[in-house]
């Protein structure tokens, strides 16, 4: 009897050992993990080759589009003003679908239902530079996704594909981005997984790339089918990430190795 | 600078380590205690192959562990360094090890190199494949007796 419930109490321990989520104190950017060479690469925007994107996404946001023949900037006037702290409560949930979108979904919805246009492709210049440019206004506001009452039942699907164990390798998300942080998958970093500075700059990409890209990326690394680019489950991953990372300062366009 | 695409590295090669795209049949072995005492090949494996797989990283070993491999700049540590394997456990105990981890630490997060079955959502390039062949992990144990202190 006594023996049983021991058992049953280290059972217990190990499941709440595996399972416990990074104490808001101890929560740090991939940012911190850095080089200092790319750190100074993201502090400078002259350095920084997102700053490209950015400024691109600037011209998009003043360019008439589709067949209402509207810009971004007749609804939404001077972004600076008008998306400033948006982007840190996105994932959205989205009335009329029912669902949450993300910052890209949230950009196509307003180029298919407002300006009549043919929504842009994941990962296409477009897309990028609009959705760096719309969340470089939110830089240093604290992350806030979540809170909706609405998004709830999401943000736990989001939080089960996190903590799954999937692929050949079969290992979660939760394995390396809760438990292995602070180590090293051979010479690099095991970061927290936090989406602190999406779209970012990988050096290894040579390119700006979504958090879905890199959602992708860490799902085929472990050997797993990976969701196709706005798939729902995609979609939920962001939105727990984000809640995840609730308090933490938004730093797009980030660089990262 | 060399930057490693690591995470796709674990990916790496895995399509063109088998060339069968039907299912691989695994080959019967019997668990004794904590060990599977016979060669999975009935043979013999080589060290030699079994050193050059495990620092290859494809074989995704030393993205976890380190070990004696002074030519390898990048080697993990989320795992037990590999030096003195040999002393610290047979190799039949090695083998099992190898095969499935799991049956020995439920929670472990080192995969099974041998088994197909109880995975959830394997991409389409690997389903129905261990990571690694029979004869690889042969290679690999006669390799990992080798390391003693
Ligand atoms: C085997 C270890 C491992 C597993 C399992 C893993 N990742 Fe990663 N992840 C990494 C490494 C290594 C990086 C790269 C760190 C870097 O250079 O930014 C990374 C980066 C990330 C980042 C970017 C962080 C940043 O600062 O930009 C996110 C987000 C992320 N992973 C989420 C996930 C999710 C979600 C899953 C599960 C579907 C997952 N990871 C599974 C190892 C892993
Ligand atoms: C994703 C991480 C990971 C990978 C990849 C991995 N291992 Fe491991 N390995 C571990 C961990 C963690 C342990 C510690 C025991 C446990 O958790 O079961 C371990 C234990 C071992 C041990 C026993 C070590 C000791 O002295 O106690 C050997 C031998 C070993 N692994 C060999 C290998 C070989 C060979 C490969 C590649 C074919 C490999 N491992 C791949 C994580 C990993």
């Amino acid at each position: 009897m006594k023996i049983a419930l021991c058992i049953a109490f280290v059972t217990t321990m190990a499941s709440v050992a595996f399972a416990t989520e990074i104490p808001q104190s101890e929560r740090r950017s991939g940012y911190s993990f850095m080089s200092a060479d790319t750190k100074a690469m993201q502090d400078e925007d002259t350095a920084n080759p997102g700053m490209l994107f950015v400024l691109d996404g600037e011209t998009l946001w003043k360019r008439k589009a589709g067949s209402a023949d509207k810009a971004c900037a007749d609804c939404h006037n001077d972004a600076r003003v008008s998306m400033k702290g948006i982007a840190a409560h996105y994932p959205a949930f989205e009335k009329a679908l029912g669902r949450p979108v993300d910052l890209e979904g949230r950009i196509n919805l307003c180029r298919t239902n407002h300006q009549q246009a043919s929504p842009f492709a994941y990962e296409s210049r477009e897309l990028l530079a609009l959705s760096a440019y719309v969340a470089q206004q939110s830089r240093g506001v604290p992350i806030a996704a979540g809170d909706d009452p609405e998004l709830a039942p999401f943000v736990e699907k989001g939080r089960e594909l996190f903590m799954q164990r999937q692929g050949q390798l079969n290992l979660g998300c939760t394995n390396c981005h809760d438990d292995n942080w602070d180590k090293k998958l051979a010479g690099s970093a095991i970061t927290q997984g936090q989406p602190t500075g999406y779209p970012l700059y990988r050096l290894e990409w040579q390119s700006l790339g979504s958090l879905q890209r890199r959602l992708r990326a860490c799902i085929t690394g472990i050997r797993a089918q990976a969701y196709d680019y706005g798939s729902p489950e995609l979609v939920e991953l962001e939105l727990y990430l984000k809640s995840r990372a609730r308090g933490m300062p938004i730093e797009t366009p980030a660089v990262r190795p | 600078m060399a930057r490693r695409p690591l995470i796709a590295l674990l990916a790496a090669a895995a399509s063109t380590a088998f060339a069968p795209a039907s299912a691989v049949e695994l080959r019967p072995y019997t668990v004794v205690g904590d060990a599977i005492p016979a060669s999975l090949t009935r043979a013999r494996g080589d060290a030699t192959r079994g050193r050059a797989l495990v620092v290859e990283r494809a074989s995704t070993c030393i993205l976890c562990h380190s070990g004696p491999f002074p030519e390898q700049a990048f080697q993990g540590d989320l795992a037990p360094n590999l030096a003195g394997s040999g002393s610290r456990w047979t190799e039949g105990q090695l083998r099992l090890r190898l095969v499935d981890a799991s049956h020995l630490n439920a929670m472990t997060i080192m995969p099974s190199y041998y088994r197909v079955d109880g995975l959830a959502r394997v991409g389409n390039s690997w389903r129905g494949k261990p990571i690694l062949s029979a004869e690889q992990i042969e290679d690999i144990v006669a390799y990992l007796v080798t390391l003693r202190e």
